[in-house]
């Protein structure tokens, strides 16, 4: 003890002072579900691939995307992207355009030639898929990387179900269709085209096959009684953009009327004009708020001078002409006729009423239950009857082809579990990261990027493709746009802002962790967190 | 990546650090090898701005001299919480003499250096609003005045929070504390009294004035390595809230330095010279209740009945900041940004 004049403790630093006994709450490292995944029917992570193509690791993103679904180019085009419509950029400025990024890492898998590759064992397991619409690819694609032997058996002469004969090649061109099909193809999965089965439980039998997927669609145009002229030329929505795919379009004359108020009209308005015709009026019975169509259709349809007649029913079909009856909407928002009549000319006229299911092929199946004309299923895709399963169009849902897909995700892995006797286990779902979790002051403003659209001439008198596809660029800043909502993203803010250096920062990929120390519980880095991941517990004492 | 042409990086220019960021252009806090000047087992409150602001600030001096950097302090919160014996949470040499005389401390340890020949290494003296404004005013009016090669740091939570949350000099008008209690027909601190320190700095000529707050890490930290390319003396002015004598919750601390900003309480500039060079826009401007309601030393204000018209009295303090420092971007400046 040789200390100085009235010095009699050695010198020591404070981090004997373990100040974490102060704190009666802690905070945690949580992941909160992104909106945008929460909202996606074909179950994408999208912030975890967004996440790579922030940093512009595109191969890695596409990788994250084909681990969910097959189709990237395809549903960068047409889905209507409720992964936007709930995303939280939304409400600080615009949404991220997450469907252009999509896109542009499907297109770009296809000019890199990425590829996906089966790395599960053969599960020696034979599953038949019945019709190649987006469920029964998706069903094929998931089943197939699980090691199991599939056949997609298809009525019609080509794969791809209404995204081939349904949806107009400006929203899809073919060759981005076809490329995605040949690479679930690669896989190895049969393929039988051109051949309808009209009794599932004998196909199941005489090809001895261990599980069955339904994805028959709705095919069955849905029809309306209406007085017609023997010489009325009247067409159903779903043959005339089938024919429209063709090599033969149907003729259509210079006046055409769509009746229908969904997408399918839209999209045969818009076909109609290009076929020739040079007035392409939608009538529908309700108002335009009431379409069943997405408003980007609609959009989209009337700035190519399509016209629209809302509260309007057709009457008849005369030579040249169509009756229509005025409607208005009564006190529940329901349509009632008003005796008022008006003429419009018409060369053609296209029945868009909406689609059935044609289900004769499963009538012999023991077990399954119909309903409204669709088949009935569980959550997890299953039917009343074992080993068969079904999505798509064909089951109660909203008809989309993302919605399909998810169809098909989930019958796989409900295949997959059943085949092997287990149970499909599903992790539990994180709590929804909604927009007052987030602490919007730390994101850069940063409006959304436009996609390019074709010049309304050539939109009317050819198939090319409207919207164009964002560049590398323009990609990697939607990218940059997403807020990445409730998972952490290494912004090192919690890092910074803790007033008692009680945050330690692991390294790229390893996120934080809590010294719990010397961390008093202030809860600034909760405050602080751009996205949400930390919360406060309370501390048992 | 390094030569990508998109700007654009989510947080780049707000948040400590972004994954995507080259390392020069995150802030040095966002660094796992940052020299924690201040270090954890200190014992300021849950949630300290002061804590945070010190921390922020001399690691960024730390990294704009290489290291060679020393400290005066003045007696004050910082000083406290930071260093009871034999206990201290300085990573820095770190000299405390009395409450009044850091300047003059620091001042002696400028020259010291100088005649040793070690002008490598730079001097910062810190202290609270209390010792800055208040009982250092006359040191540190001497050292601007002599221009003494020394970085003047006042860490600001408008009061005296050590002994008890007594007004100083820099207590903002309405203010409730210990000395200016909630109480007759005007509660809380005067208006019109007190002293506006980095203005009272310009008016001394020196090299370089600035303010900054716990909330825009990236400016604080630039204004610090402005400071200390200069020789001189030189002023940092630094916002802190208190949770303890403001009356606010531990986890609004960095909220309530933000909103301040953005109410246009709290103006953030730059000075050379007695001339105001610069000044760190409004982004998202908010009234001043904003900034206020999340506080318990304004909680006579509201309420029923309330003092809508102190209410009225203080946004006009901040409409006057705005007007004097251009803290409102024009149309013309927000197309250039």
């Amino acid at each position: 003890m040789d200390k100085p004049f009235a010095v009699t403790l050695d010198v020591g630093s404070s981090l004997a002072n373990r100040t974490g006994s102060w704190r009666v709450e802690r905070p945690v490292y949580i992941d909160r579900m992104p909106p945008c995944n929460d909202a996606c029917p074909a179950g994408e992570n999208v912030q975890s691939w967004l996440y790579h193509a922030e940093e512009g690791a595109y191969e890695a993103a596409w990788r994250a995307l084909v681990a969910e679904n097959p189709l990237p180019a395809v549903c960068g085009r047409i889905c209507y992207h409720p992964c936007e419509t709930a995303c939280n950029r939304a409400h600080v400025d615009e949404a991220v355009g997450i469907h252009g990024v999509e896109r542009f890492l499907g297109d770009l898998a296809r000019s890199s030639g990425w590829s996906v590759e089966v790395e599960s064992p053969p599960s020696g397991k034979r599953v038949l898929v019945v019709g190649s619409g987006p469920s029964g690819l998706s069903a094929a694609y998931h089943l197939a990387l699980l090691g199991h032997s599939v056949t997609i058996v298809e009525a019609s002469p080509e794969l791809g179900g209404m995204m081939r004969y349904g949806i107009p090649k400006y929203r899809l061109p073919r060759d981005v269709l076809d490329a995605e099909i040949a690479a679930i193809r690669a896989l190895g999965v049969g393929v039988e085209t051109g051949r309808r089965i009209d009794d599932v439980a004998a196909a199941q039998r005489d090809g001895g096959y261990d599980a069955v997927f339904l994805a028959l669609g709705a095919q069955l145009a849905r029809r309306a009684y209406i007085p017609a002229a023997d010489s009325a030329h009247i067409l159903d929505a779903l043959s005339f953009l089938a024919s429209a795919g063709g090599a033969e379009p149907a003729r259509v004359g210079r006046r055409v009327i769509v009746y229908g108020g969904g997408d399918t009209a839209m999209d045969s308005a818009r076909t109609a004009r290009r076929l020739g015709a040079t007035e392409a009026v939608v009538v529908y019975r309700r108002t335009r708020d009431q379409m069943p169509a997405h408003a980007s259709e609609v959009e989209e349809a009337l700035a190519e001078g399509i016209q629209m007649t809302w509260l309007s029913t057709l009457a008849r079909v005369e030579d040249g002409a169509v009756v229509i009856e005025k409607m208005v909407l009564d006190e529940h928002g329901f349509p009632q006729p008003t005796g008022e009549y008006e003429t419009l000319g018409a060369d053609t006229v296209v029945l868009a009423l909406g689609q059935e299911a044609d289900l004769s092929a499963v009538e012999h199946l023991a077990g399954v239950a119909t309903r409204e004309g669709m088949l009935e299923v569980a959550p997890d895709m299953t039917t009343g009857s074992p080993g068969v399963f079904a999505g798509g169009d064909m089951v109660p849902a909203e008809r989309t082809a993302t919605v399909a897909i998810g169809h098909g995700k989930k019958a796989a892995r409900s295949i997959d579990a059943w085949l092997r006797g287990e149970e499909v286990v599903r992790p539990p779902r994180h709590e929804l990261a909604s927009f007052d979790k987030l602490n919007t002051w730390y994101y850069d403003d940063a409006p959304r990027t436009v996609q390019h659209e074709l010049e309304v001439v050539r939109r009317q008198t050819g198939f090319e493709e409207v919207v164009a596809g964002l560049d590398r660029e323009r990609a990697l800043f939607e990218a940059r746009r997403c807020l990445s909502c409730g998972n952490c993203f290494e912004c090192d803010n919690c890092f910074g802002v803790c007033p008692d250096n009680a945050v330690v920062k692991l390294g790229s990929g390893e996120r934080y962790a809590f010294d719990y120390d010397y961390c008093k519980g202030c809860g600034i880095c909760v405050s602080e967190c751009p996205c949400g991941a930390i919360v406060m517990v309370p501390e048992t004492i | 990546m390094t030569h990508d042409p998109v700007r654009f990086y989510q947080v780049g220019s707000f948040a400590a650090g972004n994954r995507l960021l080259d390392q020069g252009q995150r802030t040095e806090q966002s660094r796992r090898g940052r020299s924690n000047s201040l270090t954890s087992g200190h014992r300021a409150c849950q949630g300290c701005g002061e804590a945070l602001g010190a921390r922020y600030a001399l690691d960024a001096a730390m990294r704009a001299t290489d290291g060679r950097l020393v400290a005066a302090n003045a007696t004050g919160c910082l000083e406290v919480f930071s260093t009871p014996y034999p206990e201290t949470s300085w990573q820095i040499p770190w000299l405390h003499s009395l409450f009044g005389n850091a300047p003059a401390v620091a001042t002696g340890m400028a020259a010291a250096l100088e005649v040793k020949g070690r002008t490598d290494v730079r001097v910062v003296a810190q202290a609270g609003d209390g010792g800055t404004v208040d009982i250092g005013f006359g040191c540190l009016s001497g050292m601007f005045e002599r221009n003494d090669d020394v970085l003047f740091i006042c860490y600001d939570n408008e009061a005296y929070m050590n002994t008890g949350v007594q007004r100083s000099g820099a207590t903002p008008p309405a203010a409730r504390t210990a000395t200016t209690e909630a109480v007759g027909p005007e509660p809380g601190n005067e208006f019109g009294q007190g002293k506006d320190l980095p203005r009272i700095a310009i008016a001394h000529g020196i090299p370089y004035v600035a303010t900054a707050t716990v909330a825009e890490l990236h400016d604080l930290e630039r204004k610090v390595e402005r400071a200390m390319s200069i020789r001189g003396a030189r002023y940092l002015h630094v916002l802190v809230p208190c949770p303890l004598g403001w009356a606010s919750a531990s986890s609004d601390t960095i909220r309530l330095a933000r909103l301040a900003c953005e109410s246009g309480l709290f103006p953030l500039f730059e000075a050379e010279n007695g001339e105001v060079v610069d000044v760190t826009k409004i982004r998202r401007q908010v009234p001043v209740e904003d900034y206020l309601k999340l506080q318990g030393r304004y909680r006579h204000l509201f309420g029923d009945p309330g003092r809508p018209d102190l209410v009225r009295q203080i946004q006009k303090v901040a409409d006057r900041n705005i007007e004097r420092f251009g803290l409102v971007a024009t149309g013309a400046e927000q197309e250039v940004r």
